[in-house]
């Protein structure tokens, strides 16, 4: 040891470093093409996109911390959405709970995962898929099969595609809130590091006297309202509900959090590094667009860079 | 005979199976306006193989601790391929076959190569090669659609029934069983696979070839999402790019897989299991069918019946008495 780095320096997470340097040369690489990607509106106008991503990433990354997946993501923010659409047909009332209605029927769904992953041990991929079969039925039941006719409330719009300070989107603000509470919530709170204990070794955490059935089940609870609450926001930009509306979250919402350095296998990873792969996943995905590249490319690239990032700096140590 | 009680152990996820699947086929032919004709049976076979098959995929990829979620993007891929390559003369349209089935294998490899010399978790990879399978998917086929001179007597052959009334799917899922899967689970490799997925540093230690054993399993899996890629260009003539078909599929594999008692956890389970498991969840969606309910309420019934039936696994906690047992 004879080269000290400062503290500062040292404690930068390698992979977060990377996620960041992706992004300056994504910018870059986009400059090439139209000096339109540097400009404030233009990452403004990115940034808003991305934290409908992130607020529904936040939610997943409370449980891949754990360990465990969320697979219901889809059909979560999918009733998140429509329901909180369907209470503003019903008055005044409906129209005030509207969001907190959303958010909680999502809280319902992730407690149903929570109960079955923690208390009932079951393996968190198959009920969580169980628990989007569900919701997808009901919503299904509930909707005829076609878009819900009922329409965003005046909030939902509001949250999702005002702006109130210095032309910043309210739903970046929204976001911002979202992750300052998670930050607080991983590094401040026993809960937080309970997070990471079970994500490391569930059995150690429990013998050091963590309820940790409790806290997992918490923990899907927060990923379901967080999804639903993602749901919610995408609604209130579209000002309606649509069937199936989640399904391009899932998986981005997992490649954000595991290319922001979080480990899959749980217990390591900073609310910093879904940041990242948040804001790098959206912008991947709006310079393929903006190049005109069809769909079809635009699946392999983005496929590709996936695996390429994660090579640079996601490979698991060589064991043995 | 005084190890009957172990062998039966190690056999009961695919008996709970099995036992699964001929309640509810019973329930459904003895309600199906038709009764059990061969028609009923026919089209209830095809429907079935198609999802077995992906079970099986899914099945040799589970049993090393992986996963592939990969699978129903591959299933696409090779659907579009298939509607493509299958054409002109009976040699040409074999040659085609053929060509889907390498396509398969080729796309197996890659996820294995990743998983292993890359160092990633098969979860990752595979949602991310899933992606550029898709992308080729849509690439080949934009629009849903087969090419002229689609050869459609393979396809006819192979949906049909042969003349003793069997329909040809079922005996090709035999086939397939019996030219793949049986083999593969009395080879080196087979029991390779299982050790690798039991214990991978026990395995290890024991000299068991690990990265070959997935490396394999990975392979084999894109080889049998080829055959199902081939099935579904069999039914219906045509290649289509479905995003939603694809994540659908990948999910009903790893649900019918559960169904038959593999372990996502690895090393336990078998593919007869998976089999009869992909069967009970393709009769469970049926089931609706013949009781002539609305079809809104099939997408909450079927979710139903998978929550009760992944609820029946808690039943073990019963057995645990030490708790932490809970947490192993």
């Amino acid at each position: 040891m004879t080269t000290r780095f400062p503290v500062a320096l040292r404690r930068i997470d390698p992979a977060v470093a990377t996620a960041f340097g992706c992004i300056v040369v994504l910018l870059l690489f986009g400059s090439l093409y139209s000096r339109e990607f540097v400009s404030p509106e233009y990452l403004l106008q990115q940034l808003k996109v991305a934290s409908f991503l992130g607020v529904i990433a936040t939610g997943m990354m409370v449980v891949i911390l754990l360990g465990q997946i969320d697979l219901s993501v889809p059909w979560v923010v999918s009733t998140g959405g429509m329901m909180a659409c369907a209470a503003t047909a019903h008055g005044e009332f409906g129209l005030i709970l509207a969001i907190p209605f959303g958010v909680v029927c999502g809280i319902g769904l992730g407690f149903i995962n929570g109960v079955g992953v923690a208390y009932l041990r079951i393996p968190s991929m198959i009920i969580t898929l169980a628990v989007n079969a569900v919701a997808q039925g009901l919503m299904v039941a509930y909707t005829g099969g076609f878009s819900p006719q009922d329409s965003a409330s005046a909030a939902m719009r509001f949250i999702a595609t005002g702006k109130v300070v210095f032309g910043i989107p309210n739903a970046l603000i929204v976001w911002a809130l979202i992750g300052a509470g998670a930050v607080f919530l991983f590094t401040r709170t026993i809960f937080g590091r309970a997070i990471y204990a079970i994500g490391n070794r569930e059995r150690a955490a429990f013998l050091s006297g963590v309820d940790t059935q409790r806290v997992v089940m918490i923990a899907f609870a927060i990923s379901g309202g967080l999804s639903a609450f993602g749901g919610v926001l995408l609604a209130g930009y579209a000002s309606k509900a649509a069937q199936a509306m989640g399904d391009a979250y899932l998986l981005p919402s997992i490649a954000a959090v595991v290319l922001g350095g979080t480990s899959i296998l749980g217990g390591r990873g900073s609310y910093l590094g879904t940041v990242a792969g948040v804001i790098l996943i959206t912008l991947l995905q709006s310079i393929l667009s903006v190049m005109q590249m069809p769909e079809a490319g635009r699946q392999v690239i983005y496929g590709a860079v996936i695996i390429g990032m994660l090579l640079l700096y996601g490979r698991e140590r060589l064991q043995h | 005979m005084s190890d009957w009680r172990y062998r039966l152990a190690e056999q009961r996820g695919t008996l709970l199976a099995a036992a699964i699947f001929l309640v509810m086929f019973v329930i459904y032919v003895g309600n199906h306006p038709a009764g059990f004709t061969a028609n009923v049976v026919q089209t209830a076979a095809n429907k079935g193989v198609l999802l077995a098959l992906l079970a099986l995929a899914q099945t040799v990829v589970v049993l090393t601790a992986g996963i592939d979620l990969s699978l129903g993007m591959l299933f696409i891929l090779t659907n579009c391929l298939g509607s493509y390559i299958i054409t002109g003369s009976p040699p040409t349209a074999m040659l085609g076959v053929v060509g889907v089935l390498l396509d398969g294998l080729a796309c197996g490899a890659l996820n294995g190569a990743i998983v292993i010399y890359g160092r990633l978790q098969p979860i990752v990879t595979t949602i991310a090669t899933g992606s550029i399978y898709y992308g080729l998917a849509l690439w080949l086929r934009p629009q849903p659609g087969n090419s002229d001179g689609f050869n459609a007597d393979i396809a006819d052959f192979m949906t049909g029934r042969l003349p003793d009334g069997i329909p040809a799917s079922v005996v090709a899922l035999l086939l397939v069983v019996m030219v793949i899967w049986l083999p593969f689970r009395r080879s080196a490799i087979g029991r390779a696979v299982y050790a690798t997925g039991s214990s991978e540093v026990a395995a290890y230690m024991s000299g068991v070839p690990i990265r070959r054993a997935k490396f394999v399993a990975y392979c084999l899996s894109g080889l049998l999402s080829a055959m199902g890629g081939l099935f579904v260009t069999f039914i219906t003539y045509s290649g289509e790019a479905s995003y939603a078909n694809g994540g659908t599929y990948t999910l009903f594999s790893i649900a019918a897989v559960v169904l038959g008692g593999v372990s996502l956890f690895g090393g336990v389970g078998s593919a007869i299991g998976a089999i009869f498991g992909a069967l009970a969840f393709r009769t469970i969606g049926d089931l609706l069918f013949v009781f002539n309910l609305d079809p809104l309420w099939q997408p909450l019934f079927q979710g139903v019946v998978l929550l009760v039936v992944v609820c029946i696994g808690a039943a073990r906690l019963f057995r645990i008495r030490n708790r932490l047992d809970l947490f192993a």
